[in-house]
């Protein structure tokens, strides 16, 4: 079949590669019909994650027809059309009993390598990293999908690739970054960083009842699509406005109730950190710069939120702790547990509550992965969101 | 050693090698360090003389290279004084050795070189690399020089979403341990005794006898290997204990054994991977799945011997097919 490879630093091409094959007897083997690029999928492609090996297949947001079931599948069958979250769970153990899918203890057969990074390993990922167990991905022409009858969707047939596909990863992770702000009416939120993660917060604090929702960004195109697609009722371009003054202003002084970071490890911004924050990444020094995030975290109010989408993998310096002890502030974080997510954000989508197909800007056959990857990357020809079709 | 299983299986029954024997060795990482700090310093500050010491010929590459040397000694002699039980630093001091011989060898090459000399300084080096590599192995082990003959101990401990009962049951049943235990191949028990055969390294396989010493059901069991049935004597206990908040079934491996070549063997096998706590806490990760899971998970690298999912070569694709079956 053919995949879409990692090939090296900002190198990916689409290649053959042997079929994927059941080899666990809860396995599902899906034809992938539509399959999308995300934004941490540019960290592997920028060379920001560890334990990356030439030729892994990546891509963990896809969804297709089932062509075949393990011997031990018995709610899934061939010919339905699912969704798969980007989190591999096996739905037993105690993280998954609770809920918090993207800590399964089972789904990682290389947990020790993220327990000597981490101390304790999370779940398994789709085509993303051999610390995150190795799993090929997505972007390719089949998939191979542990655990088929906990972790896919049916999805009805009314409701187009387009709508349902950002199921996998990008609509629930927005979702749980506005769920972790504790949103109750009348309150404030802000949001760095509008792509496809920061669109879909915006859009779900919207849903969950926030009064005010402030995007922050430098792209205009990208600050008029969180305006008019996804419901912020501000926005900041913070190459033209001061960001401190502006939120400011829009807070009666106050700062926001709560602060989301869509943006993770390879912020920008201007000023003498983000030079010092890139020398220091480029001397492997510093793993992650996280701009964005210090930001967040100042401008926050008093005793507010600081909820953080956005991916990190290492280690960050100059970590404002100060200002979360003595103004008393909560940072919630994770991978997103999408499992939870995917019955009650198909219901919205099926009830018309939000048609997540708003963010895509660029369809592209498979084979045209690493174009999509470039103008993702280099936002170019005002992309948001690439969406791959396999068939 | 039989007697602690006889007694109690709890922890304290063997503890592991702790700290009063690491601080008994602390002197010679001191004196390592001292040294290390002596050498860099001359190094640095007349790297001619040295040059002449050890004869090689003074030249303003060589005297650049030992200057170099000599900031590597003094960071790793720095590092040694002030924490002399480190295996890090010392091993570092390993490494450098090793580079030392390399450049020492590369000297040999030389027209100009004094040979007498180089021959001597060589000698002296490796006995140097001798000593920090034998301090080195008995750090990472815990154990002293006159103890050699020290077992290894492992402690592992995993919790697992099932009953204490449950997991004592599968366990109790020791032909399921090849399930999750990647070495094993397989276990028979007949009449109290039991035959374990396992994979060792270069596809060889080797086989011994266990018979069960403590047998409490949903509480714990406990083994050692019979007398004469192997060159790696081994026992443990396995407890399994319920786990608070309602969160199944705590399950603690301690295991002894004595491998060959002693903790340096194991030093050594550490180094190619084959660590043994890493070992047992994977086979416990894998029991955990089988036990919740049903099965053990594979990732389509985990199947492969590398690190390698699916891959644009045939190569990948015999070993995926051959793992299927």
């Amino acid at each position: 079949m053919k995949a879409n490879c990692w090939m090296g630093k900002r190198k990916v091409s689409v290649e053959q590669v042997p079929d994927p094959q059941i080899l666990n007897a809860q396995d599902a083997i899906i034809r992938v019909t539509s399959t999308a690029i995300c934004g941490s999928d540019l960290h592997l492609y920028n060379g920001f994650v560890p334990t990356m090996e030439r030729g892994d297949v990546l891509g963990h947001e896809f969804m297709g027809e089932v062509v075949e079931v393990g011997s031990s599948v018995r709610k899934l069958k061939v010919g339905d059309r699912v969704v798969v979250p980007f989190p591999i769970a096996c739905g037993r153990c105690h993280a998954c009993q609770q809920g918090t899918t993207s800590l399964c203890e089972n789904s990682n057969p290389n947990a020790w390598m993220a327990e000597k990074m981490w101390g304790h390993s999370p779940c398994g990922i789709f085509g993303y990293s051999h610390l995150l167990g190795g799993f090929a991905g997505g972007q390719a022409e089949y998939a191979r999908v542990p655990f088929a009858d906990f972790g896919p969707i049916k999805v009805p047939d009314h409701l187009s690739d387009d709508q349902v596909l950002f199921l996998s990863d990008i609509f629930p992770t927005g979702y749980m970054a506005a769920e972790m702000c504790d949103i109750t009416p009348g309150q404030v939120i802000a949001v760095w960083g509008a792509g496809p993660v920061g669109q879909f917060a915006i859009a779900s604090a919207k849903l969950l009842g926030a009064e005010r929702i402030i995007a922050i960004d430098r792209f205009p195109y990208r600050l008029q699509m969180a305006a008019e697609k996804a419901g912020a009722t501000d926005i900041i371009n913070y190459e033209e406005t001061d960001v401190h003054e502006a939120l400011m202003g829009m807070t009666g002084g106050r700062g926001p109730d709560a602060c989301i970071d869509a943006v993770g490890l390879e912020s920008h911004s201007h000023g003498p950190m983000y030079a010092i924050d890139r020398t220091k990444q480029a001397l492997m020094i510093e793993p992650d710069r996280p701009l964005a995030l210090r930001q967040a975290i100042r401008e926050c109010k008093n005793g507010g939120i600081v909820s953080v989408s956005g991916v990190y993998g290492g280690f960050v310096d100059t970590f404002p702790m100060g200002v979360v002890v003595n103004r008393a502030l909560t940072i919630r974080s994770g991978q997103c547990h999408a499992h939870r997510y995917l019955a009650p954000l198909l219901e919205h989508i099926e009830r018309g509550d939000i048609d997540p197909s708003f963010i895509i800007t660029h369809h592209l056959p498979l084979t045209e992965a690493a174009r999509g990857f470039e103008l993702f990357h280099k936002k170019l020809d005002g992309c948001e969101k690439v969406v791959l079709k396999a068939a | 050693m039989e007697q602690q299983l006889t007694q109690q299986p709890s922890t304290a029954d063997i503890r592991p090698t702790s700290s009063s024997r690491r601080r008994s060795s602390a002197g010679l990482g001191k004196g390592l360090g001292l040294f290390s700090v002596g050498l860099g310093l001359a190094e640095l500050l007349a790297p001619a003389s040295v040059a002449a010491l050890i004869g090689i010929p003074s030249s303003p590459r060589s005297r650049l290279v030992l200057r170099a040397l000599g900031v590597r000694e003094l960071l790793s002699g720095v590092g040694l004084l002030a924490r002399p039980n480190s295996a890090g630093w010392l091993w570092g001091r390993v490494g450098g050795d090793a580079i030392d011989l390399a450049l020492l060898g590369e000297g040999f090459t030389s027209r100009r070189a004094n040979r007498t000399r180089l021959i001597a300084a060589t000698a002296a080096v490796a006995g140097v690399a001798a000593v920090d590599a034998l301090s080195a192995a008995r750090q990472t082990r815990g154990s002293t020089l006159s103890k050699i003959g020290e077992p290894i101990h492992v402690l592992k401990t995993i919790t697992i979403n099932r009953t204490p009962g449950e997991v004592y049951e599968f366990w109790r049943e020791l032909s399921n341990l090849p399930r999750f235990m990647a070495h094993l191949e397989s276990v028979e028990e007949t009449n109290g005794v039991s035959t374990w055969k396992a994979k060792g390294p270069a596809g060889t396989s080797f086989s011994w006898q266990a018979e069960v010493m403590i047998d409490r059901p949903g509480i714990c069991i406990g083994w050692r290997s019979v007398q004469g049935s192997t060159s790696v004597p081994n026992h443990g206990v396995v407890n399994f204990a319920p786990a608070p908040g309602q969160r199944g079934t705590e399950v603690q491996v301690e295991l002894k054994y004595q491998p060959p070549g002693g903790s340096i063997g194991a030093g050594f096998a550490k180094l190619f991977g084959e660590e043994p706590g890493q070992q047992i806490q994977s086979d416990l990760r894998r029991l955990k799945q089988v036990l919740e899971t049903g099965e053990v998970l594979y990732s389509d690298a985990s199947i492969h011997r590398g690190m390698h999912p699916a891959r644009p070569s045939k190569a990948s694709t015999k070993t995926l097919k051959g793992a299927a079956e």
